[in-house]
């Protein structure tokens, strides 16, 4: 018996791993509603092309990881800043819909363009990291580094907002669009901030699943639905909710897949969402 | 004499637009749900599974694909209408359900046949090209029948919903809840009758689509992506007018198939590439489709030309 509770512990500590990274997606996506106001659907296929970037830069072109990460995040942190000119910008006024189905069609043509320009089979980095044993459970060191990376970026984020005149208007113009350009904050150049901040985010979410997972065209797929609900979990915009939530969906999938298959894990969380939407419709914090 | 292939882009653009008809019931009423591949799903599933597996023909196996739509789309839409979840959220709940449904149909795989699929046991004896007790036919002609009455069906149950008090009631709704619910308009109950409908008729097209192709994929009928291959397909033909979701079905359908004929398999996702970019310029410049922008156009051209006259 002791034997399965070892093994269930494992499965919690490598849910709480998965959570930090959870975490970390939903981060960007987070603060870019809480900011804009605007969800982008297509913010996994941002992690995709991230994911592509370390790949090419590091296989390709025999980029040490150490140069090839930071270029990946620069280049999505770029991509945001493209996204929100030429997608966001002229639909902001539009109905919010709108706005999320936008963001539905640079979802197709991100994918679809992948397959073209990398064709659908899977890439793996090549890069293997050892198993770290504890007792008698094994973590993937990949998943330890992503998870301190995950939290880096968190803390990263948060005194960013909290102790930077940067990240004081972003936080001012999130709490009130009206009043902060009579303040001289200009909102566009905040937008524009935050969707580099969200790009980067997306990147850094991108260096610590390519050490993981192969990379093709279709894994924004697998991790998009999940990063919607935990940000939707959380109430939309509220990062401490969000963090919460990542955590509570990565222990459904973890621990679920343990007693099940992992797809029964993943239906549990996204059950649990789904009721949990008719308890609390606005998420676990209000904003 | 038509040759198969043609018949066959004219059954599916048939059948999608029919689905994608259902689909616009909702959505120009404001209800923008990703969550129609769970309808579409359960219908291909269930039929697909009773006769795979207890020998049901799909007759019986149809309305018991109904009722299941039916009991899973009131079990989400009544809650999410009693507490006035709209946009985004409504969108992302529904789009849970959607990912749910196929998830359920992956980890399911000794029945299902998981990420592989499955195929409905053939039923075509040598020689014969109809079944009608396990609903499989090998001739086309039949299917471009049942395919157009269906996709009639579809347009007149939109016309009906067009034409009805419903609908002013439910543009009310969508345009400001609360003030609909104070001129005394029941709010949910007005919202969930559209929701049934569009349901059960994307739940008939799964069906269809199941019985057609023979063959039933997690990823093709149901999941996120076909659920947004819905919501954009009706969008990319206008949402507010009758035959805008076929012109969708139609536009989308001609586009793969005439890029994949001009330059063959060679760029596999050329057709989507283009197609996302569409999409992207169309909710930008073209929020009312192509069939919308078009019968603006005409309008106008119209109005200029009594003018001057």
């Amino acid at each position: 018996m002791d034997v399965f509770d070892i093994f269930l512990l494992e499965a919690v500590l490598n849910g709480l791993l998965l959570g930090g990274l959870l975490a970390l997606l939903s981060l960007g996506l987070n603060l870019i509603f809480g900011v804009i106001d605007v969800v982008w659907i297509c913010y996994a296929e941002l992690i995709m092309c991230g994911m592509y970037a370390v790949y090419y830069l590091h296989v390709q072109y025999h980029w040490p990881l150490y140069a090839a990460m930071p270029a990946a995040i620069l280049i999505v942190a770029v991509l945001g800043m493209i996204l929100h000119q030429f997608v966001i910008k002229p639909v902001l006024a539009a109905e919010p819909i709108n706005q999320l189905l936008v963001t539905g069609g640079v979802l197709f043509f991100l994918q679809a363009a992948a397959t073209l320009a990398f064709g659908i089979d899977f890439k793996n980095l090549g890069v293997s990291l050892p198993a770290v044993r504890i007792g008698e459970m094994s973590f993937s060191a990949a998943r330890l580094i992503a998870f301190g990376a995950a939290a880096a970026g968190v803390i990263g984020l948060f005194v960013f907002l909290n102790k930077t005149y940067l990240g004081t208007a972003i936080r001012a113009i999130s709490q009130d669009r009206a009043i902060m350009p009579l303040m001289g904050v200009s909102p566009a150049r905040v937008y524009t901030l935050t969707s580099a901040l969200g790009g980067a985010l997306a990147g850094l979410g991108a260096c610590l699943l390519v050490l993981q997972y192969d990379v093709h065209p279709a894994i924004g797929l697998s991790f998009g639905p999940i990063t919607f609900l935990i940000c939707v979990l959380g109430g939309l915009g509220s990062m401490a909710g969000g963090l919460i939530a990542a955590f509570v969906f990565a222990q459904f999938i973890s621990v679920g897949g343990f007693f099940f298959a992992i797809e029964w894990g993943y239906v549990i969380a996204f059950a649990f969402f789904i009721a949990m939407m008719f308890i609390r419709p606005q998420g676990l914090f209000r904003r | 004499m038509i040759g198969n292939y043609p018949l066959h882009l004219m059954i599916l653009v048939l059948l999608w637009g029919y689905i994608y008809t259902s689909w616009s019931l909702m959505g120009r009423l404001g209800m923008v749900s990703f969550g129609h591949g769970a309808f579409m799903g359960i219908g291909a599933y269930t039929v697909v599974m009773l006769w795979n597996h207890f020998g049901l023909s799909p007759w019986i196996g149809a309305p018991v694909a109904l009722a299941l739509t039916a009991v899973v789309a009131i079990v989400i839409a009544y809650p999410c209408f009693r507490f006035k979840i709209v946009g985004h959220y409504f969108a992302l709940v529904t789009l849970a359900l959607s990912e749910v449904t196929r998830l359920v149909f992956v980890a399911m795989r000794d029945h299902t046949g998981g990420s592989l699929g499955a195929t409905p046991n053939g039923a075509l004896i040598e020689g014969t090209s109809v079944a009608v007790g396990a609903v499989q036919f090998s001739s086309k002609w039949v299917w471009l029948g049942v395919v157009f009455a269906f996709w009639l069906l579809g347009l007149w149950v939109w016309r009906l919903v067009d034409r009805g008090m419903g609908r002013l009631a439910l543009q009310a709704i969508s345009e400001d809840e609360e003030a609909a619910a104070s001129v005394g308009i029941h709010v949910t109950r007005a919202k969930l009758q559209v929701t049934l409908v569009s349901a059960l008729m994307t739940c008939t097209g799964g069906i269809l689509y199941a019985q057609y192709q023979l063959y039933v994929n997690p990823d093709t009928v149901s999941g996120i992506a076909i659920s947004l291959q819905m919501v954009f397909g009706v969008i990319a033909g206008g949402m507010f007018v009758m035959l805008g979701p076929t012109v969708g079905a139609a536009f989308t359908l001609l586009l793969a198939e005439g890029l994949r004929l001009g330059f063959g398999n060679k760029y596999p996702a050329l057709d989507t590439t283009i197609y996302g970019v569409m999409l992207v310029m169309f909710i930008i410049f073209m929020p009312k489709g192509i069939l919308g922008a078009a019968l603006d156009g005409w309008r106008r051209l119209r109005v200029s030309g009594t003018m001057q006259s």
